[in-house]
Parts: C-alpha cells; sequence; structure tokens
C-alpha cells in the first residue's frame, strides 16, 4: 500500500465530507492510503497577492511544518483553493530566504519550516502519480452514455506558476471522465470564475455566474457537472438552485470523486446535494440506491 | 457598466503609483492598454471602471480609483493574468488598491450585511481577508 500525508482543509473537513469519503474510499481500490495530518489549520483560503503581508502565510507554513515533521515532502489536498494557497505560499516564501527567515522569527519557538513541501492535487496523483491505466482497470460500472460537463474554476490552473494543467485549454478532467466511461462534454465556462467567496457578500454576482455556466454545459447536453473545490460546488449547486427559479438550468453537481466512486463501484455519497443528482443518474441507467 | 473615463491633472501623483507598484509588485507601467483584461473579465459588468482603466488611473498616479468599486467586484479569480501579453498581474494591482483604500481607514465597498447562515467556512474565511487590511 502506498501512502500520501494528507491535508483535509476546512473546507473538506466541514461541508464537503462527500468529497474525502469518496477520495479515500477511491484511492484506496488504487492501492493508496490518505494519511491525515495529526495536526492543521485553516490555510488562508485565499493567497495574499500583497508584496508586504508576511502575517498571511503564516497559516500555510504551519501546514506544511507539520509535513517536514514527518519528515515527508508531499501533501495530498483535495480541495482546489487548498492546493493553489499552499503552493503559492510556499513558492513565495523560497524564492526569497529572507522572507522565510522572518516567518520562521515570527513563529518563535516552533520549528522552522526549511522549504520544500509541494501540495499535490488529487488530480495530479491519479494523472502522475497512479496513472490512467491503473484507474481504468478499477473501473467496474463505466459511465456509458452519461454527459458530463467539468468545471475547473480558477485555482487548478491559475496562476501559471502553480496550474496543473494548461491555464486556457486543461484536460485533465476530460481524460479522467473518459476512463470512467462518460462523455465529457467541455465548454468555454469551464475556467470562468463562479465568483468564489463573493457568495458571501454578492450572491447576485454569483447567482448570474453559475447560470452562465450552467446554460453552457446544458447548451452541450451535459446531465451533470464535475467540481474539485467546495466552493464552487457550494456556487454550482446551493446557489444555482436559486438561480433555477427564475429560469437557470437546474443541472446537478457533484464532485468528481464522486462520480469516481459511482464507476468504481463505490458508494458515491450523493445525499447532500440540494440539486439531487440521481434521478439524472437513474435516467442513464446508474441508479443509486437511496440509503434509508 | 463601466463609464467613459476623463483624465483630469487634478490630484495626480507619482508616489501613489509608486506605492502600487511597491504593495503589487507591478509595474504600472507595463500595461499598454490593450484592454484585454477588460475583455475576459468575468465581473467586468459590474465594474465602474474596467481592469484596464483600473490600470490606467494607477499609472497616471490619480488616487480616485481607491474610491472605485472595481477593485471590490475583482474575485482574484486571474483569469486576466493567464491572458496580459505584458505579463501584467492585476489581480495584484487590484489588491493594492483595496488595501490601500482600507490602510487609510475607508470601508470596503463589498456589499456591507455578509450573509453567515449556512455559508461554507472557505467562503466567511476569503471575504473576511478581502475586507480586511
Ligand atoms: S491585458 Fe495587460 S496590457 Fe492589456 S490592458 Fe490589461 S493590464 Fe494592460
Ligand atoms: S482577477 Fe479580477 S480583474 Fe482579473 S479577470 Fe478576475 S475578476 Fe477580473
Amino acid at each position: 500500500m502506498n501512502s500520501i500525508a494528507y491535508y483535509p482543509g476546512c473546507g473538506v473537513a466541514d461541508q464537503a465530507r462527500s468529497m474525502e469519503h469518496t477520495a479515500r474510499a477511491v484511492l484506496q481500490a488504487l492501492d493508496w492510503e490518505m494519511q491525515e495530518l495529526p495536526r492543521w489549520n485553516c490555510c488562508g483560503t485565499v493567497y495574499s497577492l500583497a508584496s508586504d503581508d508576511l502575517m498571511r502565510h503564516i497559516g500555510p507554513v504551519r501546514v506544511l511544518t507539520h509535513v517536514q515533521e514527518l519528515k515527508l515532502d508531499r501533501l495530498l489536498t483535495l480541495c482546489s483553493m487548498c492546493y493553489s494557497t499552499l503552493r503559492r505560499s510556499e513558492r513565495f516564501l523560497n524564492e526569497d530566504r529572507e522572507r522565510l527567515e522572518r516567518v520562521n522569527a515570527f513563529l518563535d519557538d516552533e520549528p522552522d519550516y526549511r522549504g520544500g513541501v509541494r501540495a499535490v492535487h488529487l488530480l495530479e496523483l491519479l494523472r502522475d502519480d497512479i496513472g490512467y491505466s491503473a484507474l481504468e482497470t478499477r473501473v467496474t460500472r463505466p459511465l456509458e452514455g452519461l454527459k458530463v460537463a467539468p468545471y475547473y474554476g480558477c485555482t487548478l490552473t491559475r496562476p501559471r506558476s502553480v496550474a496543473l494543467d494548461d491555464p486556457e485549454h486543461p484536460s485533465v478532467l476530460e481524460d479522467i471522465l473518459e476512463v470512467l466511461g462518460a462523455e465529457p462534454v467541455p465548454t468555454a465556462q469551464r475556467v470562468e470564475c463562479c465568483g468564489s467567496y463573493m457568495t458571501a457578500s454578492d450572491p447576485s454576482v454569483v447567482r448570474r455566474r453559475v447560470t452562465a455556466i450552467s446554460e453552457a454545459a446544458a447548451a452541450g447536453g451535459a446531465d451533470l457537472m464535475i467540481t474539485s473545490c467546495p466552493l464552487c460546488q457550494y456556487n454550482l449547486d446551493a446557489r444555482l438552485a436559486e438561480a433555477a427559479r427564475t429560469g437557470a438550468p437546474r443541472l446537478p453537481s457533484v464532485y468528481f470523486t464522486q462520480l469516481m466512486a459511482l464507476a468504481l463501484g463505490l458508494d458515491p455519497a450523493l445525499d447532500e446535494q440540494v440539486i439531487d443528482p440521481r434521478p439524472v443518474l437513474a435516467a442513464r441507467g446508474l441508479a443509486v440506491e437511496v440509503e434509508a | 457598466m463601466a463609464e467613459q473615463m476623463r483624465l483630469s491633472k487634478e490630484a495626480l501623483s507619482a508616489d501613489f503609483a509608486r506605492r502600487v507598484e511597491e504593495l503589487s509588485g507591478q509595474s504600472p507601467y507595463r500595461c499598454y492598454q490593450c484592454g484585454k483584461c477588460a475583455a475576459g473579465c468575468p465581473f467586468a459588468d459590474d465594474m465602474d471602471l474596467l481592469p484596464s482603466q483600473v490600470l490606467r488611473l494607477v499609472q497616471i498616479g490619480d488616487e480616485k480609483v481607491l474610491e472605485a468599486r472595481a477593485p471590490w467586484s475583482c474575485a482574484s479569480c486571474l483569469a486576466c493574468e493567464v491572458r496580459c501579453p505584458r505579463g501584467v498581474d492585476i489581480a495584484r494591482v487590484m489588491e493594492a488598491v483595496r488595501l490601500l483604500s482600507l490602510r487609510k481607514g475607508n470601508t470596503p465597498l463589498c456589499t456591507a450585511d455578509v450573509a453567515t447562515m449556512g455559508l461554507p467556512q472557505i467562503a466567511l474565511v476569503g471575504i473576511s481577508r478581502k475586507m480586511t487590511p
């Protein structure tokens, strides 16, 4: 059994348990174990874009230091935002030792962070470590006939310095869908922001964005959309359900890990969505039992 | 929708442009006003100034940009960062303008009442970070 240190982050530990549950089960089936860090804290969610704001790198540094203490140099994340924040902070501090020294001085009697711990998104682990052919051999219930629109959002592929795929023409989600037997429906909206945390300050802006995203997916004939971020998922589910009352296409969204679980014959944990994906799955011959 | 921009000689300060440059780590003078950032910004419709116009005001050191709503409508999505032919990270300039405004004690120009009910924690952390210096 291979293993990798794992950082849940607040979003996954809180409202995206179904993502963790399905990721863990899928990795287990692929002979990989996620080892949750014994201690962790919030990464800060959004990366600070100011040059003088070292304080905001403390959160990520503390997380990375826990990995260093385990004598490991990779840290698995499921959430796209954690992935981005951890990788960008690590780069920012590593490219200028003076910044790192100041952060370490601030951390005082906590262990120094020496640099070099790399956050790895689950999509990278699947593509680069496990490989699509290993995934393919585990598929027991191919998602034949299911049309799926991938939604990448922002932080998997931007900025360029930490992009895990081409910023304008990513393919990792489409590739995985094909391995699972589903039909990818790529849209121009798949890399356009859903409004992110503005869901807290400006829900109407987010409703407008998710309307555009779901319209593009529906126009391509998609049955549902997939996401890799708890915040995108919230916006494409809860906010889209609101927007659907005034005409937006009521397309369900699920985490890509949930579709993988379904195709591998594992529990897809599909009972948390506001827009229930089970009717459309059943219509495509992929009925999921509802647990009592 | 952004309005047509009027330039005036009042309140121009090279010092302000320098502060934005320092805080953002981006030279505003690299921008040659092609407008590509504005064309692709998913939130341009909500902005009173287009991203390229924010850049222009910074270039000429016009502190009026501190009162604009545009930087608050920016979600730091970085669509412009990957597309700018001059390699300007506009999201960093937007953040610098927001921070300079907050550090002067100005109220953030996001909708005042943030609803917290049932929202994901990462949305709350994200918006709080945007609204605090
Ligand atoms: S894309 Fe770059 S060069 Fe063009 S207007 Fe925007 S900031 Fe300036
Ligand atoms: S980073 Fe800001 S200005 Fe640039 S495209 Fe995104 S929302 Fe618009």
